[in-house]
């Protein structure tokens, strides 16, 4: 058989050997693999359903219909609701435009300049920044000298939260455009702008908009950067220079107090929350598929 | 060696550096030298562009031909770092000197890459989105544009149905003469094609060389391209270019059967490159 192969003859058993070497190391990879698997998956849903469990039991109109009570008068979770949309709401829609403008900055205008670079590596640092430093931060430069908590400093804080997020995926997407499809549009008589905003936008929108839906996942569950900024409120309140209630921050209050309805609530509002992110992500996902 | 071959340029090495233009001449490439930072890529190329004629630049990879289409549209002023000097004439102008308007110049030296490049967009905002940058155009006279476009794209039975549905689902040799058609619409005065046909099966390779023969009628065009054959088949005079230099130019009938330098034989006879 060896004679017919050129070359020095083969070992067979040599051969056989490393065969059964890779078949053993290949089952103990793949057993690693799926137990860390199941480990991830055991405790996600375990979370998950002690989430349901304990949060569908406090469900019902009076959470949406009511705001915050004292222990005891069957209050709801309206003004937190309304809060933490109001925030998270505005939160993206001040940082989104910025942190678009940035990862344009990045990806087309300063790629491999120093200040692009540096910008890059500030922005990185953001993205990892504890959140409650950015809560600080704004309470700082916002909170203390304007006399007071308000709601448009959670805004601000969260806004601070988006940028980054939404600078990386931005960058991240127009940097995957072919330079050829660049050059078809510039070729075409096009100025730069045109070419970014007409075309580039257009390739990237699906991956830009998953960033943005992560970045409005992320900041409507944050806590650590609105307890300095709008602290929270428990009544009523619209008022963005006021004090606002939220739901991870009523969640903090709640889910620490001796009350038991309160506790019933802060679950119950853990579950809103965990649903509400569920339901942006889904979208995220169906909106890359649609476009597919 | 190269040394020799320097001095040499027994060709008529003055012809070759400053060709001496004609009224038939589109552009006129005189002392052109390119760089890549500090890499020579282009080296003292002379070369005519006759008017609505294809002129085919062939050589091997690496030896300048994408670089000098690349200089005609000013594409290189994307990349700081990439420079050139010399003149580039079209109709009393250089267009290589910093003051030209890139625009409109791109608006008359139209391009197309190796690869289709459809935006993603319908078949008709393709068309359109060219002619949009350099004209206001009525709803109806746009229509018109857009089906002569396609038609001189040799596109238009296969897509009138649907011009309003993605570009992106058109196969690769449609979405090549959609470029075409797309460079077309803005009405160029000169076109240039880089390796148009290297991605496309050989059916499609044929209606783009059909569609170049007919197109030369109101454009001039350059052509690279790797495949000898095609430049035989679309160009009416081909250069040669090697290791940055413009080796030989001659009607293509006469550069493929009687070439005067041994480097332009070795390479049409396949023995380098």
């Amino acid at each position: 058989m060896s004679a017919t192969v050129p070359g020095p003859a083969k070992d067979m058993t040599a051969a056989v050997a490393l065969g059964r070497r890779r078949m053993r190391v290949n089952t103990i990879v793949k057993v690693c693999c799926v137990t860390a698997t199941a480990i991830g998956l055991i405790l996600l849903a375990s979370i998950l359903f002690t989430l349901l469990v304990r949060g569908v039991g406090g469900l019902s109109l009076t959470v949406f219909t009511t705001s915050t009570l004292p222990p005891g008068s069957n209050g709801g979770l309206l003004n937190a609701i309304v809060g933490t949309l109001i925030q998270t709401v505005l939160g993206a829609a001040i940082g989104t435009p910025i942190g678009l403008m940035v990862g344009t900055y990045l990806a087309e205008y300063a790629r491999d300049s120093a200040l692009g670079n540096t910008v890059r590596f500030v922005s990185d640092i953001l993205l990892s920044a504890p959140s409650i430093l950015i809560g600080l931060f704004v309470y700082q430069l916002v909170v203390s000298p304007f006399g007071g908590f308000s709601g448009i400093a959670g805004c601000l804080a969260l806004a601070l939260i988006v940028i980054p997020i939404v600078v990386r995926t931005t960058e991240d997407m127009l940097t995957l455009i072919p330079s050829t499809l660049r050059e078809a549009v510039i070729g075409l008589g096009a100025p730069k702008w045109k070419m970014i905003v007409l075309v580039c936008y257009r390739v990237a929108r699906q991956g830009i908009l998953t960033g943005i839906l992560l970045a409005v996942a992320r900041i409507s569950g944050e806590t650590a950067p609105l307890l300095f900024t709008s602290l929270g409120n428990l009544n009523w309140s619209l008022n963005l220079s006021k004090p606002m209630a939220s739901l991870p921050v009523t969640i903090y209050q709640y889910a620490g107090s001796a009350f038991q309805d309160w506790v019933q609530l802060a679950w119950t509002g853990a579950l809103l929350i965990t649903a509400a992110v569920l339901a942006v992500n889904i979208a995220v996902r169906a909106l890359l598929r649609g476009g597919k | 060696m190269s040394a020799t071959m320097d001095q040499g340029h027994s060709f008529g090495g003055v012809q070759a550096r400053a060709p001496i233009a004609t009224d038939t001449t589109k552009i006129s490439i005189e002392n052109l030298d390119f760089f890549y930072n500090d890499r020579r890529a282009l080296k003292n190329v002379g070369l005519l562009l006759p008017d609505r004629q294809v002129t085919g630049i062939i050589g091997p990879s690496g030896c300048g031909k994408s670089t000098l289409l690349r200089v005609l549209n000013r594409m290189y002023d994307l990349y700081p770092g990439q420079r050139a000097t010399g003149r580039v004439m079209m109709e009393g102008e250089n267009i290589i000197s910093p003051d030209v308007d890139l625009n409109s110049l791109r608006a008359r030296i139209g391009m197309v890459f190796q690869k289709p490049t459809p935006f993603p967009m319908t078949i008709y905002e393709n068309i359109a989105f060219g002619v949009k940058l350099h004209e206001k155009l009525s709803k109806p006279r746009m229509d018109e544009r857009v089906e002569w476009s396609l038609n001189r794209g040799a596109l238009w039975g296969e897509v009138k149905d649907r011009l309003h549905t993605s570009a992106m689902g058109l196969s690769g040799g449609q979405q090549q003469r959609l470029c075409i058609a797309r460079t077309i619409a803005v009405r160029p005065e000169v076109i240039l094609l880089d390796e148009p046909t290297s991605a496309l099966d050989p059916i499609s390779t044929l209606k783009i060389e059909e569609l170049i023969d007919e197109l030369k009628n109101d454009f001039t065009i350059a052509i690279v391209t790797h495949n000898m054959q095609q430049a035989a088949r679309c160009a009416d005079q081909v250069a040669f270019f090697y290791l940055g230099e413009m080796v030989e130019v001659a009607p293509a009938a006469q550069l493929f059967t009687a070439p005067r330098e041994k480097r332009t034989q070795d390479y049409v006879t396949g023995r380098f490159g």
